[in-house]
């Protein structure tokens, strides 16, 4: 195919990506230098008051919004730097928490950035070991049963990867908040009352418990499709050699494996680093947020009505630093591929 | 394929596995089918400590009536009939094609749940009630009420967030697949290193958190009658573009931005996985169009449409799911007007004061999950196809 033909087939498809993923990051990466605020004046009010003898005058300063002539309060922009990033990351904080030790790790572990890459980095880490591990285990479950069954096993497991993420959590919010069927069922089997909603770290385990539920169907059906493919010879010659069940599973199952946990892996770790919807669907926003979940909540209106477009720039940032960092090495490996193949 | 008999596994084994297996499927479908049950019952059933009261609901039962033995059987017989039928639509398309199946389907439905259903239970009941040994059947057992639904699509108006929703994901998996479609056919079809440089950019746009774009967006969005003016007054676009408005739009609240929005984030997945659709189809087959003298456009139109439907199904089927269940870009770029269902769950939750209005949360949650238990009933084969697709072939 010609360089022309090719371009006229891609070219609807470049202009979208262009326009509503490149374009943004570029302006993102602007406004998180500048801020734009409503332009004030100051002015001078006398006003007076009816008094005994004389009135009584006050002069008061005040600032008010400038209009332009429409009525509209106007707006200025001003490059401020790297304000927006310093209010984010608290460059003092961090050097308290170099020195201080562990008072000013934990005042640290309080500001909202920290806070949020904390629990950002945990749960994608945390996550990432039960996503593989039980999604090949259910592959190899389905693998044992009879033919019949994996149909509607496959079925069932494909329902909590399907539905809504935010409903998905919500679904489990609800079997576990005040006196939810689950919470009332681990209750009784300790013996007091338990509150899962209270403190942080329960509902910490909760996110965590939903994201392995929600992703592990993807994971086993990836891993159940490539043992498929596992060579029965080399299967029935590790039999003649005497392996043993697990042996068999080590050295020729899991090697046969390899590639779809790490295309496993890397897809995961790409999501959960966004993890978002948790922190709507258990709304956990006093204890635990996400990076993803900071900006959301900067771009969104306050009481005023105001958003802290700036500073979500800035967080955005940021959070796509963190992208470039887990992207690397997959990205040098592809050019490394790509080179070797041509 | 039959397995050699020395990798029979031993009694104990196969037992843990099944017993493994039936753990995973309560804990996958419980959340899903316990919500579902809270659903159709009045609060002092739905929040009971006792898990009998809430399935049975006998509070809910002397209230508001409920469902009769016979009309359980006739259920459950609704049910296995639909998961027959979803399993063989299949057979159904290849026989009548797509348009005409699908009809056939929604209809078939339709006089199933609305017609048949009902007259049937109304008829056996009756006839039951008339036997006194029998009556026991025709009474209610399990408590039912339909009035959290009514809560949700009468009372809260939740039809406007469907239509919503409806119009949003039906634009984008149209333009998605449009655009998608024809670049991943000319990514399939090159080997020059701008192929390779266009793939590695999507993958780096994939992996971007939706948030970042949407911080791009906002501001643009909201100030884009200023930002779009030029181009309206503009001597050469101004009058295509005046066709469609009078004057530049504010982009913010309108869902045709949104539905751009969402196909340019789906577009990088879109092309990797139809470009790898498309390597499957054998490049001698549009060769040899070319050879009959067509030009690339034409190959592409007579040869390659014909065959790429099971692909188109597969990504088509991800776009939707895309589009359905996005929280963030909906919550940040509509507004109250047109604002999308899983959003508007979120507002329902911040009234949750009284155990009603957590019901009415309730059944909007299991309203908007229907059609996803749906979708899953009847293209189970295509969703496991295109996860699988991306993973084996790389």
């Amino acid at each position: 195919m010609r360089t022309r033909t090719f371009l006229a087939f891609v070219t609807p498809s470049l202009l979208m990506m262009v326009v509503f993923i490149a374009l943004p990051l570029i302006s993102v990466s602007w406004q998180s230098v500048h801020t734009t605020q409503a332009v004030f004046r100051q002015v001078t009010v006398e006003s007076c008051s009816p008094g005994f003898l004389r009135q009584v005058c006050k002069k008061e300063a005040r600032a008010e919004p400038v209009v332009d002539e429409q009525g509209r309060p106007m707006t200025e922009t001003s490059f401020v730097g790297w304000e927006s990033y310093r209010q984010l990351l608290q460059p003092a904080a961090v050097m308290d928490a170099l020195t201080q030790g562990w008072a000013g790790i934990s005042h640290l572990l309080s500001l909202d950035f920290y806070r949020a890459l904390r629990f950002t980095l945990t749960f994608t880490l945390l996550t990432l070991p039960f996503v593989v591990g039980i999604g090949l285990a259910l592959a190899l479950m389905v693998d044992n049963t009879v033919r019949s069954l994996r149909g509607a096993v496959i079925f069932f497991s494909l329902l909590p990867y399907i539905i809504t993420p935010v409903i998905g959590a919500l679904s489990i919010r609800w079997l576990f908040i005040g006196d939810g069927i689950l919470t009332a069922a681990l209750s009784a089997i300790f013996g007091h009352k338990i509150y899962m909603f209270a403190q942080g770290w329960t509902i910490e385990l909760l996110m965590l418990f939903y994201r392995v539920w929600h992703v592990a169907p993807f994971a086993f059906v990836v891993f159940y499709a490539g043992l498929q493919t596992v060579d029965q010879d080399t299967l029935e010659s590790a039999v003649v050699d005497g392996a043993s069940r697990f042996e068999r599973l080590r050295y020729v199952v899991l090697p046969h494996l390899a590639p779809l946990i790490v295309f496993v892996s890397l897809i995961h770790v790409m999501d959960a680093y966004r993890v978002f919807e948790e922190i709507i669907g258990f709304s956990s926003q006093a204890h635990r947020i996400s990076l993803q979940w900071l900006t959301f909540h900067y771009l969104a209106p306050d009481e005023s009505g105001n958003r802290a477009i700036s500073r979500a720039s800035a967080s955005a940032m940021l959070t796509i630093l963190g992208v470039a960092l887990l992207l690397t090495p997959l990205l040098m490996r592809t050019w490394r591929d790509h080179r070797r193949g041509r | 394929m039959t397995r050699a008999r020395s990798l029979d596994q031993p009694l104990a084994l196969r037992l843990v596995s099944g017993a493994g297996l039936a753990l995973w499927v309560l804990i996958a479908a419980f959340p899903l089918f316990w919500i579902a049950a809270m659903s159709f019952k009045l609060p002092l059933d739905a929040f009971s400590s006792s898990p009998l009261q809430v399935i049975l609901g006998p509070a809910t039962r002397q209230a508001a009536g409920g469902a009769s033995p016979v009309a359980i059987a006739v259920a459950v017989l609704a049910l296995v009939l639909a998961w027959w039928a979803a399993r063989r639509l299949r057979h159904l398309t290849a026989r009548l094609g797509w348009p005409a199946a699908a009809a056939v389907a929604v209809a078939a439905t339709l006089l199933l749940v609305v017609v048949a259903a009902p007259l049937l239970v109304r008829g056996l009941e009756a006839a039951l009630g008339a036997i006194p040994a029998l009556r026991v059947l025709s009474e209610p057992v399990l408590g039912m009420t339909m009035r959290n639904y009514r809560g949700v699509w009468i009372d809260r108006a939740f039809y406007r967030q469907f239509l919503n929703s409806m119009f949003v994901t039906a634009g984008v998996v149209t333009v998605s697949l449009t655009v998608g479609t024809l670049a991943g056919y000319g990514l399939a079809r090159t080997r020059t290193n701008l192929a390779f440089w266009l793939l590695i950019a999507a993958l780096i746009f994939r992996a971007m958190p939706h948030s970042v774009l949407v911080a791009g967006y906002l501001p643009a969005f909201i100030n884009s009658r200023e930002i779009l003016a030029p181009l309206w007054q503009n001597a050469l676009t101004g009058p295509f573009l005046r066709l469609f408005s009078a004057e530049a739009p504010t982009l913010y609240g309108q869902p045709v931005a949104v539905i751009a929005v969402l196909v340019a984030i789906n577009q990088p997945f879109t092309i990797w996985m139809l470009r790898s659709f498309f390597a499957n189809i054998p490049a001698e087959l549009d060769e040899a169009a070319r050879v009959d003298g067509c030009s690339h456009f034409e190959a592409f139109r007579r040869v390659i449409i014909p065959v790429m439907w099971p692909g188109v199904i597969t990504t088509g089927l991800f776009s939707f799911l895309l589009a359905y269940n996005d929280y963030l870009v909906t919550a940040l770029l509509l507004d109250a007007q047109s604002l999308t269902m899983v959003p508007t769950i979120s507002q329902f939750l911040n009234s949750e004061n009284t155990a009603t209005d957590q019901l009415v949360a309730i059944a909007a949650a299991v309203s908007i999950t229907a059609p996803l238990f749906l979708l899953v009933l009847v293209f189970q084969r295509h969703i496991v196809g295109g996860l699988t697709q991306g993973a084996v072939k790389g």
